[in-house]
């Protein structure tokens, strides 16, 4: 277990607790070491059906026509759901929040935007049956060309291939969440070392051991019961509803044990086809991914691009720092205008840097849809913000701890957003950790503390 | 063939709750008969501990024992609203709006012991045992079970509390950029020592020294579990996964499951030393502050950092293969 250093901000720790504070075991553990806690997949139902997607076969094409007649004719197969059983096709998950515009069908319309993109979904009696069934729906297509860098995507001479008409999320007329703080061409004038990279990510599976995947079963009076491993229950509920144009207290969501979430499950993509197909057939239905639906279909991390330009003075303050990032957000939007937002709010990093400039664009691409996950506008981020802290640190010969205890932020500093920071401590787990590893710190390096003003004390 | 040995830096910062707030989270605490205590959620338990630490808020504000307390969660018939378990927020939010339902149960509860103690309801006290004391005179107690059922069969009294927390949803002024993003920020440094075989590439990660600061470490133990299992997500990234090997360039080759997707096994995790400070968050319960994701991130610099440390190869794009390495070390010697 972590030791708990309390030498540090003993003035502003109490300890006066009996509960808080101490290592009370987990309450689920015993049933998971154990192997007696129930997943979603545990429970069992007479009569369970089972759906299957049928998918698009390219990264971008119009669908000329979908012809499912073999598929019904699969021993088993119970229905096949298109696009005109969805009573509110079209949906993003923002809506909630009153982000939109609503980017995404549940099942493909007239086009595919990526490869694996749901076109038709078939319930059966069996899982293989559905299988079968999906296999034997026929698409035709007349492909179109695909988009797939995000750099590219930006350009005026680049198809567009959203309906929306661009190829990046638009905040408030504006092509990217902007970041303006102090003069940032200033600061590189004024500054006596520029320094500027590139940094790069692919996407990321979130990689649960539990797949995503949901049983909706049909009560007697007419609600609908999902059982689902989605990370938020009501965000579940309440996105499930709006698509299928049902009162929200027709549905009732039970959740709670999650064989891993890391944001890959609050997508909502697997309980309102369930919930159709379960209204259809008055059948309980199940409709979980397969593990290759899972690493392929289902959205990953989203793969960035970041730009970051430095102005350095001698001394080793920074003075300037001009950020582009580009969020590879795939073919639709999901989460990932947010975390484009999420990310402009974490920039430039923990560091006090008096002229920021940043454009943080959210960019479609014919790919897999990436959104949540874990850290998503921050992660790929930190990786970018310190490396260069690294490189810098390198290039100007100063030991990288030191030079980033003098441009940490301290409580009293604004932030490039402007929110002025409090409770501040990076320079204190920095000064923790050299002292873990044995690296040296000069005694002024020792004596900073995040709530002694800049400027006032080393 | 050489082994090459470094050592990389990171130091980060990481946001409590949902970017610009708006994301509400609320809590019902209701007694049994017999002086249980039950929690009523909708929040789901990702596996990292929800269930417990919350209880552990609501056993230290009723001053009742952890055996008391009753979590029933993850049900929307049953439970009050909340928004998810993401963005760190689940311990800020939910365990707030518990504190917050506790509180108000532990006034009833306090009244119902003062009126059959016939006493004042202020001069009463906790301490975590199952009994509500006089202060100052430790004899005269009653026992929960006894305020319970003094409260449900004599008194008709519901013994109940309603918690929320909600952090105002702000909207960012769209030419600058300015907001009010977050409720706290948690921080965090890493030392990365790597090996790097300069004949494959191969790098592995020998150790990982970290320092957290988290506000208030509720359950130490889950703290540190959350740093170290964070700490093997950022390692997996760094080094191992990606499900477009050859993003952007092709969308081809996408690994369909567990022999193609690699992650790090048994002997590939790092040994690991890590620290935690308290540096308590003016609105968290107890001071905490959110830790959940920001575990995995200062890792990954902190190897790539370590690696250019070791062999001289700056790498700039995520996953940090083989392949990568051995291209740079390529460049390094056609550069010579």
């Amino acid at each position: 277990m972590a030791r708990i250093d309390s030498e540090y901000f003993r003035d502003e720790r109490s300890s006066d607790f009996t509960v808080i504070g101490t290592a009370v075991q987990r309450s689920d553990v015993l049933g998971h070491v154990t192997g007696r806690t129930e997943f979603m997949e545990d429970r069992t139902f007479p009569n369970l059906a089972h759906l299957k997607i049928h998918r698009s076969a390219h990264h971008h094409a119009l669908i000329t026509d979908v012809d499912y007649s073999e598929a019904l004719k699969v021993p088993g197969v119970l229905r096949v759901i298109t696009y005109k059983d969805v009573p509110e096709n079209w949906y993003g998950v923002l809506r909630l929040i009153g982000i939109g515009p609503d980017d995404e069908p549940v099942l493909a319309e007239d086009r595919v935007l990526y490869k694996g993109e749901p076109i038709v979904a078939v319930v059966a009696d069996s899982e293989a049956a559905a299988l079968e069934g999906a296999s034997k729906v026929k698409v035709t297509y007349t492909e179109l060309p695909a988009v797939l860098d995000v750099e590219e995507a930006m350009l005026p001479e680049t198809p567009v291939i959203k309906r929306a008409g661009t190829n990046y999320f638009v905040y408030e007329g504006h092509h990217a969440r902007r970041i303006r703080f102090g003069d940032v061409e200033a600061g590189f004038a004024e500054a006596d070392h520029i320094f500027e990279y590139r940094y790069s990510s692919a996407p990321i599976e979130h990689a649960p051991t539990e797949t995503t995947g949901c049983i909706v079963v049909p009560q007697p009076g007419g609600r609908l019961l999902i059982h689902s491993n989605t990370q938020a229950a009501f965000f579940t509920l309440d996105n499930t509803a709006l698509t299928l144009k049902r009162p929200f207290t027709d549905l009732q969501v039970k959740g709670g044990t999650v064989g891993g979430g890391f944001g890959g499950k609050v997508d909502v993509m697997v309980e309102p086809l369930a919930c159709i197909a379960a209204t259809m057939t008055n059948r309980p239905v199940k409709f979980v991914y397969t593990r290759e639906e899972e690493m392929q279909v289902s959205s990953p991390r989203a793969a960035e691009r970041i730009y970051i330009k430095d102005g350095v003075m001698n001394d080793g303050r920074i003075v300037a720092r001009k950020i582009m990032l580009y969020v590879d957000a795939g073919a639709y939007a999901r989460h990932s205008p947010y975390g484009a937002t999420k990310a402009a709010a974490h920039l430039p990093g923990p560091y006090t840097i008096p002229n920021v400039y940043a454009d943080c664009h959210c960019v479609y691409t014919n790919r897999t849809p990436s959104s949540a996950m874990r850290g998503f506008g921050v992660t790929i981020a930190d990786f970018a913000i310190e490396s260069q802290m690294d490189q810098v640190a390198r290039a100007l010969h100063i030991d990288p701890l030191e030079f980033r205890l003098r441009n940490a932020y301290r409580d009293g500093d604004v932030k490039a957003h402007r929110k002025v920071a409090s409770g501040t401590a990076l320079i204190e787990v920095i000064q923790s950790t050299a002292a873990l590893v044995g690296h040296e710190l000069p005694e002024e390096y020792r004596a900073m503390s995040s709530s002694t003003p800049r400027g006032a004390g080393a | 063939m050489t082994l090459l040995y470094g050592r990389g830096f990171a130091s980060v910062n990481y946001p409590t709750g949902m970017n610009l707030g708006g994301d509400p989270s609320q809590a019902l605490i209701h007694a049994t008969t017999m002086g249980g205590f039950v929690i009523s959620l909708s929040s789901v338990d990702l596996g990292q501990g929800l269930k417990t630490v919350v209880a552990q808020c609501a056993a230290e504000t009723l001053g009742m024992p952890m055996e008391q307390i009753i979590v029933d969660t993850a049900d929307t018939d049953t439970g009050p609203h909340c928004m998810g378990t993401f963005a760190s927020r689940g311990t800020h939010r939910v365990g707030n709006a518990v504190i917050m339902a506790a509180r108000e149960a532990r006034e009833v509860m306090l009244q119902v012991a003062a009126d059959e103690l016939e006493v004042d309801a202020g001069d009463l006290e906790t301490d975590g045992s199952g009994y509500v004391r006089l202060k100052g005179s430790p004899a005269k107690q009653i026992h929960i079970s006894d305020i319970a059922l003094a409260a449900h069969f004599k008194q008709g009294k519901s013994i109940s509390g309603r918690g929320m927390f909600l952090k105002e949803r702000s909207y960012p002024v769209p030419e600058t950029g300015e907001m009010d993003p977050d409720s706290c920020q948690a921080h965090a440094c890493t030392v990365a020592d790597v090996e790097v075989d300069d004949e494959t590439g191969v790098v592995t990660v020998l150790r990982l020294h970290n320092t957290y600061e988290i506000g208030r470490a509720l359950n130490p133990a889950m703290a540190t579990q959350q740093v170290e299992g964070g700490a093997w997500m950022g390692v997996s990234h760094a080094i191992f996964e990606s499900t477009e090997p050859y993003y952007p360039a092709s969308r081809a080759h996408g690994p369909v499951d567990f022999s193609e997707y690699l992650m790090p096994g048994s002997g590939e995790i790092p040994e690991q030393t890590s620290v935690i400070l308290e540096r308590p968050s003016s609105n968290g319960p107890f001071g905490a502050k959110g830790i959940g994701e920001m575990t995995a991130n200062a890792p990954i610099p902190a190897i790539a950092n370590a690696i250019f440390d070791a062999c001289g190869v700056r790498l700039t794009t995520m996953p940090f293969t083989p392949e990568s390495v051995l291209r740079g070390l390529d460049a390094l010697r056609d550069g010579a």
